[in-house]
């Protein structure tokens, strides 16, 4: 009896023949190892659930995405490739550095450096010399490593006030001239600050290159540190030996050199915006400059006080160049006898007259 | 007032663009500017999902904290907006933004970015409500003619939803029930710091 069942059962075998027909054996086979190994490389965790009616459990999860990538990027069809990155939730890390940590560190960094110098001239006072002047001077800097300090000296400052702008602009200065002015203001600061970029770099590289070689770590350095270069002594009778710079002055020029290379590099980062890196590189960037940017400004500040009125004397080393012969024998005497060994009062002479007639 | 907000049903997003062109050519963004794109993510294998994306008017937004000129107000719709004639273009907000959101018109080197410009909610910016100068800098102003933004309605499969967060939510908390599925309020968490229960 041909019943119901036995048309059911024709039906399933024409199926089966047809799927045959549509799919050879081994092509299905291939087909299905495609399939399965994509599914593989896109679900790595959960999948296996062959379930149709729920799309969502191979679908990605932004979740599972942000945990495991710590951010969210796909494919973009516009030339923008920034754009790819869906999501990165570091950008908020990025604000809290910013906003808190940034401001805070520069102002303790800052203040607390001016408080330290305060401290310092109450105690100390201007250093003098400890011999009478005698008006004999001696050449420490020429024209060209003064040129040179003056250009950097120059174009950090407005570095220095030009990137504080940045962080403390719309603090203190905006509540005072208004939003107008402060924005036209930090336009033109934002211009000069990548402008005069370029200047501190050449200085620094100009001057690594005229003062490596009297800045290589010496013997007289550990004495020097150890005696606090006399500077804590208040009856100015220390005066430990140094060569042309002292430990001080070479930890000043390190400082220059490596915070100078830091700036620079993530100045270039961020004056070239995403030419070498992604948006959590130009993040970084911006975070090391300004606070090596900060670190720097509290040094200079040091620097800047000894240079001027923390010390008697020390003015004209970058200001004529000339620095009187008592000055330079208290705080340099390796270097002054050096000098002086080359010729009887350590200024350049004209070479004799013998060595030029000899060379022609 | 409502909180306004987008949510993008990831689980509808075919990825038709029609969301990036609707907003291209209602506010005439220029060439470079994007302040909607779509981004496809495992594109190609299975679970792929398309996710249309723009500026997200964060509560708390990052940018409107990094900001040095403090250019940004938030809007009684809690829209984020921002004033071109303060912004100097340091570009502190796109690495702020968690959404890729602010956009420049140049992107030539040595910090000349021009002012940025991202999605105004369809809301304009500082100028007078639907004026000349406002059109020119921050594009049409569709809040103020009582409608929402031009990007959601303009969607396809109805995937962008464009409004009061409590409305826009309830219409998707309502989808996720009756289909039985859905991935998500993508950026919600990050933008609002909650997302959608279902």
């Amino acid at each position: 009896m041909a019943g119901p069942g036995a048309a059911r059962t024709r039906r399933t075998e024409t199926g089966e023949k047809m799927r045959l027909l549509t799919l050879a054996g081994p092509v299905r086979t291939a087909l299905a190892v495609v399939i399965l190994s994509f599914g593989l490389i896109a679900a790595p965790g959960p999948a296996g659930s062959q379930s149709g009616s729920n799309p969502t459990a191979e679908a990605v999860q932004e979740r599972q995405l942000l945990e495991e990538l710590g951010r969210v990027q796909g494919r973009i069809t516009i030339p923008d490739q920034r754009a790819m990155v869906l999501q990165q939730p570091q950008g908020r890390d990025y604000r809290a550095i910013h906003e808190a940590a940034l401001p805070w560190l520069g102002a303790i960094l800052i203040i607390g450096m001016l408080a330290v110098l305060a401290g310092f001239y109450f105690y100390r006072g201007r250093i003098r010399t400890l011999e009478p002047e005698t008006g004999v001077t001696i050449e420490r800097f020429n024209w060209a490593e003064r040129f040179t300090h003056w250009v950097t000296a120059t174009a950090f400052v407005i570095l220095a006030i030009t990137g504080l702008n940045y962080v403390f602009g719309k603090r203190l200065l905006m509540p005072l001239i208004g939003p107008d002015a402060f924005s036209a203001w930090s336009q033109f600061a934002k211009y000069t600050h990548t402008a005069m970029a370029w200047l501190f770099m050449a200085g620094v590289v100009v001057m690594f290159a005229l003062w490596i070689k009297d800045n290589i770590p010496d013997r007289y350095d550990l004495p020097w540190l150890k005696a606090g270069g006399g500077m804590f002594d208040r009856t100015n009778r220390t005066h430990p030996p140094a060569a042309r710079f002292n430990a001080g002055q070479k930890m000043v020029f390190w400082a220059v050199v490596l915070g100078g290379i830091v700036l620079s590099a993530s100045g270039i980062l961020l004056l070239l915006p995403f030419r070498f890196t992604d948006v959590n590189g130009m993040q970084l960037a911006q975070i090391v400059h300004s606070l090596v940017g900060m670190i720097m400004i509290a040094i200079i500040l040091a620097h800047i006080y000894i240079g001027t009125l923390g010390m008697v004397g020390a003015f004209d080393a970058m200001g004529s160049g000339q620095v009187s012969l008592t000055w330079a024998k208290e705080h340099h005497k390796v270097w002054v006898d050096k000098q002086q060994a080359k010729t009887e009062t350590g200024r350049r002479q004209v070479p004799p007259r013998r060595t030029a007639t000899s060379a022609r | 007032m409502a909180r306004m907000k987008f949510l993008c049903d990831a689980d509808r997003c075919i990825e038709c663009n029609a969301c990036v062109t609707a907003c291209k050519n209602e506010h005439d963004v220029p060439w470079g500017i994007n302040r909607r794109r779509v981004v496809t993510i495992n594109d190609g294998l299975p679970g792929e999902r398309s996710v249309t994306m723009a500026c997200m008017h964060c509560t708390d937004a990052p940018c409107a904290a990094v900001c040095p000129v403090d250019c940004f107000y938030t809007t009684e719709d809690a829209v984020v907006l921002h004033s071109k004639d303060l912004c100097i273009g340091c570009g502190y907000c796109f690495y702020a933004c968690p959404f890729g959101a602010p956009q420049y018109p140049r992107t030539t080197n040595f910090g000349s970015r021009g002012k940025m410009d991202k999605c105004t909610f369809c809301s304009g910016g500082p100028e007078p409500d639907s004026s000349a100068i406002e059109y020119a800098k921050y594009g049409s102003n569709r809040l103020a003619e009582g409608k929402l933004p031009l990007c959601a309605e303009m969607c396809s499969t109805k995937s962008l939803l464009a409004g009061d967060g409590e409305v826009i939510a309830a219409i998707y908390r309502e989808r996720v029930t009756q289909r039985g599925y859905g991935s998500g309020a993508w950026g919600w968490r990050t933008a609002y710091g909650e997302t959608v229960e279902v």
